[in-house]
């Protein structure tokens, strides 16, 4: 118990954002709810308001990324916050320096928000446990087990297309062994009430345990793909054909690559959905990525909308208590 | 000096004692069980009543950290921690550094141990040389001239099947027992949890069953062609317990012990990444841990252990796949041995045979019993007291245990090495 509620402070509200495993259905909804009225601020003449001012907010990315590591900066200048940028290259922890004597570091410089991106799963929880009680953690992403924003702005972009979850039948397809976007998909999409989850990949690329998420697991396109609401690729990372997962990209993309004589098989208004960046000819084809069905560029701008309201429920939730207490 | 233990309830299932009796010691040795020998003048009483008396236990893995890992631990402070615990023998792993393939290091090993006579301490040689997996250690003089009891390659498995043939091949013409671990390194592939529904959900790497039972499948093969004697150490999952015990049945010459732990725990204690529940071989199912409880109600385990691992803090302080394996076990072994007869799994003589006497055979050892005449090693511990685990608390250095805040039954009062008290609550 007390470990899923690291998440909360003591008045019950969000104060880290690191997995969707765990939160309840009012939550997400708060959540999608909050981005959506932060979608217009960037169709504004003004792109900004006020609520984070004064608030330093540290990208700590200790792996690459440009899309993520983008929106999280363009969310922060939104809400009127401070920005500080620090990549992290991995070879600094061969320097002997550990996590936690950075994160103290970090700390002194007085910060109210980390967000985080680590190649090691439950880095961000790590990081949550260990920080001073002032400050705000959201996970950007840790090694293959969550990417809580992703799943959100996906479920956000879903609801601008599909309204009710509790109808939907929704395809993942790809490397789900290795994705974290997966993991935190699967979670929200079971949490709003989806009712059928398919994860459509070979066994190489889906854990033993699956099905235990609340999935149906389907090793055929044809099937998978059979009369669903929502298509979400997933990307297919190339050192994957190493360590004997596949045979190549080739026999990849002839059977699990997603093209335009395939998407027929799902619904009519059938949306597809990739967290990017796309690898084209590998994963998907070029004409459905750039087709009237793709959703992706839209998931990009969603981004910011869902980056803007995590990290206002989160930091503001401090103003929100001190002005109370007043 | 002459030591009596008054009124304890004794069990001893190597001489089927079971009762309350009197034990009589001089010299370090037990002269007397039940009646008094002629002219015994104790010069010290120790009240037993209401306490059970067992022989001291035997800890067939325990890691010391010295020499190499001071920081975590040393002969010292580990020895003191396995009195606190009611050990009286730990068997040190070769994995030291340098490694135990040299006389040199064991016997670094046993004279430390002896200066600072907490506990008995025997070692094990390295299987081969560096632990590297290529050539064989100097087995016969390592046994010769510095008395290790066994050869094992630690957590190091050997890849090259020739050359684990070659190493029981010798080992068994040494006459010497061959410790294993079984772990098939490409199966694990660095891993760091059970391959299941926790590392799924987790995003762990993952260390699937097979990559224990394709280890024990081969040792098993390569047993039965060599003739080597072998015990297969902290077996984790419940199918290669099963193969193991058939080879047994059938004949073959192993044993079989599993760490404490994996008789309590399951790859779900991890939670959000609790990485004191970070174990090499991992944590594993709940049908595992249940077939793990039956191998010991069915006896088809030989002996638990506390597959002790001391580490500092800063070893658990990183995300759980960077955090070093293992657990502080020695302070807990024997409460948590409690608890199975508390669960009805066994008996309380089954279980103190398993702690006791089982691990002294595969050791090839003279302890593990209360026999007159022989060395007083002996544990006296109060089965009534409750005490909640608090690593704070423990003598070890490493403060690393899954277990804390634990309600545990049973605690340690006095242990005794050679009839000398090294340890009193």
């Amino acid at each position: 118990m007390k470990q899923t509620d690291i998440q909360f402070d003591q008045n019950g509200l969000l104060r880290h954002f690191l997995t969707i495993d765990g939160l309840k259905r009012n939550v997400l909804v708060d959540i999608l709810d909050t981005a959506e009225n932060f979608a217009t601020v960037g169709t504004q003449q003004v792109k900004k308001v006020p609520l984070l001012r004064g608030k330093t907010i540290v990208n700590l990315f200790f792996e690459s990324s440009t899309r993520t590591r983008t929106t999280f900066e363009l969310a922060a200048k939104r809400l009127s916050a401070d920005v500080l940028n620090i990549n992290i290259d991995t070879s600094s922890t061969s320097k002997g320096e550990s996590l936690l004597d950075m994160l103290r570091n970090l700390e002194a410089m007085h910060c109210d928000m980390f967000v985080v991106r680590h190649h090691q799963s439950g880095a961000a929880h790590f990081i949550a446990q260990h920080v001073s009680p002032h400050i705000s953690v959201i996970n950007a992403g840790d090694g293959q087990h969550a990417h809580p924003t992703q799943a959100m702005l996906d479920m956000f972009t879903i609801r601008r297309h599909k309204q009710d979850f509790t109808k939907l039948r929704v395809a993942v397809i790809g490397d789900i062994m290795h994705s974290r976007v997966a993991r935190s998909e699967i979670h929200a999409l079971n949490t709003l009430g989806v009712p059928e989850i398919r994860v459509i990949a070979p066994n190489t690329l889906i854990p033993p345990a699956t099905d235990s998420m609340g999935v149906h697991v389907y090793h055929d396109m044809e099937q998978g793909l059979k009369d669903v609401d929502v298509v979400m690729m997933l990307r297919l990372q190339r050192e994957r054909m190493q360590g004997a997962l596949l045979p190549s990209e080739h026999e990849y993309f002839e059977t699990y690559g997603l093209t335009s004589e395939k998407l027929k098989l799902a619904k009519v208004d059938a949306i597809v959905m990739h967290p990017g960046p796309i690898n084209r000819g590998v994963e998907i084809e070029s004409a459905v990525a750039d087709g009237p069905q793709s959703v992706i560029l839209e998931q990009v701008t969603n981004g910011i909308a869902i980056r803007m309201a995590v990290m206002s429920m989160t930091l503001g939730r401090q103003t929100a208590t001190e002005g109370k207490a007043t | 000096m002459k030591l009596l233990i008054k009124q304890g309830h004794i069990i001893d299932p190597a001489n089927s004692i079971d009762g309350v009796h009197d034990i009589y010691i001089a010299n370090g040795k037990i002269v007397a069980i039940g009646k008094k020998p002629d002219g015994f003048k104790a010069t010290k009483t120790i009240d037993a009543t209401d306490q059970i008396v067992i022989p001291g236990i035997v800890d067939l893995c325990t890691r010391l950290r010295e020499p190499g890992q001071e920081y975590k631990g040393t002969i010292a402070s580990e020895t003191a921690a396995a009195a606190a615990g009611g050990i009286t023998t730990v068997c040190v792993p070769p994995d030291t550094d340098p490694c135990i393939d040299t006389t040199a290091v064991a016997e670094l090993i046993h004279q430390r141990a002896t200066a600072a006579a907490n506990c008995h301490v025997v070692t094990q040689a390295a299987l081969t040389l560096g632990l590297d997996g290529e050539f064989l250690s100097e087995m016969a003089t390592l046994k010769t001239q510095a008395h290790c009891v066994g050869v094992s390659n630690g957590l190091k498995p050997v890849e090259n099947i020739l050359v684990m043939r070659r190493a029981m091949e010798y080992a068994a013409s040494c006459d010497m027992t061959v410790f294993l671990h079984a772990e098939d390194p490409g199966l694990s592939n660095n891993g760091c949890a059970h391959e299941g529904v926790m590392s799924t959900r987790l995003g762990l790497p993952a260390i699937p069953e097979s990559a224990e039972t394709a280890a024990v499948s081969r040792d098993l093969m390569l047993i039965e062609q060599t003739g080597v004697r072998a015990h297969f150490s902290h077996i984790s999952s419940a199918n290669a317990l099963q193969m193991i015990a058939q080879a047994k049945q059938q004949g073959l010459p192993v044993s079989v012990d599993v760490s404490i732990h994996h008789l309590h725990l399951t790859d779900l204690d991890i939670g959000f990444f609790d990485s004191n529940c970070h174990v090499i071989p991992p944590l594993r199912s709940q049908r595992d841990k249940q077939g793990l409880q039956q191998g010991v109600k069915q006896n088809s385990i030989d002996a638990l252990c506390s597959d002790h691992q001391p580490h500092c803090a800063d070893a658990k302080l990183a995300p759980f796949s960077a955090t070093e394996p293992g657990i502080s076990g020695l302070e807990t072994l024997l409460p948590l041995s409690l608890r199975l007869v508390d669960e009805n799994i066994l008996d309380l003589k089954a279980l103190i045979q398993k702690l006791t006497v089982e691990p002294a055979k595969i050791l090839g050892i003279d302890a593990g019993h209360l026999s007159v005449n022989t060395t007083a090693d002996i544990c006296i511990y109060n089965p009534a007291t409750n005490w909640t685990v608090n690593a704070e608390n423990f003598v070890s250095t490493g403060h690393n245990t899954p277990f804390a805040d634990w309600e545990l039954q049973g605690k340690v009062t006095h242990t005794l090495l050679d009839g000398k008290i090294v340890y009193q609550s």
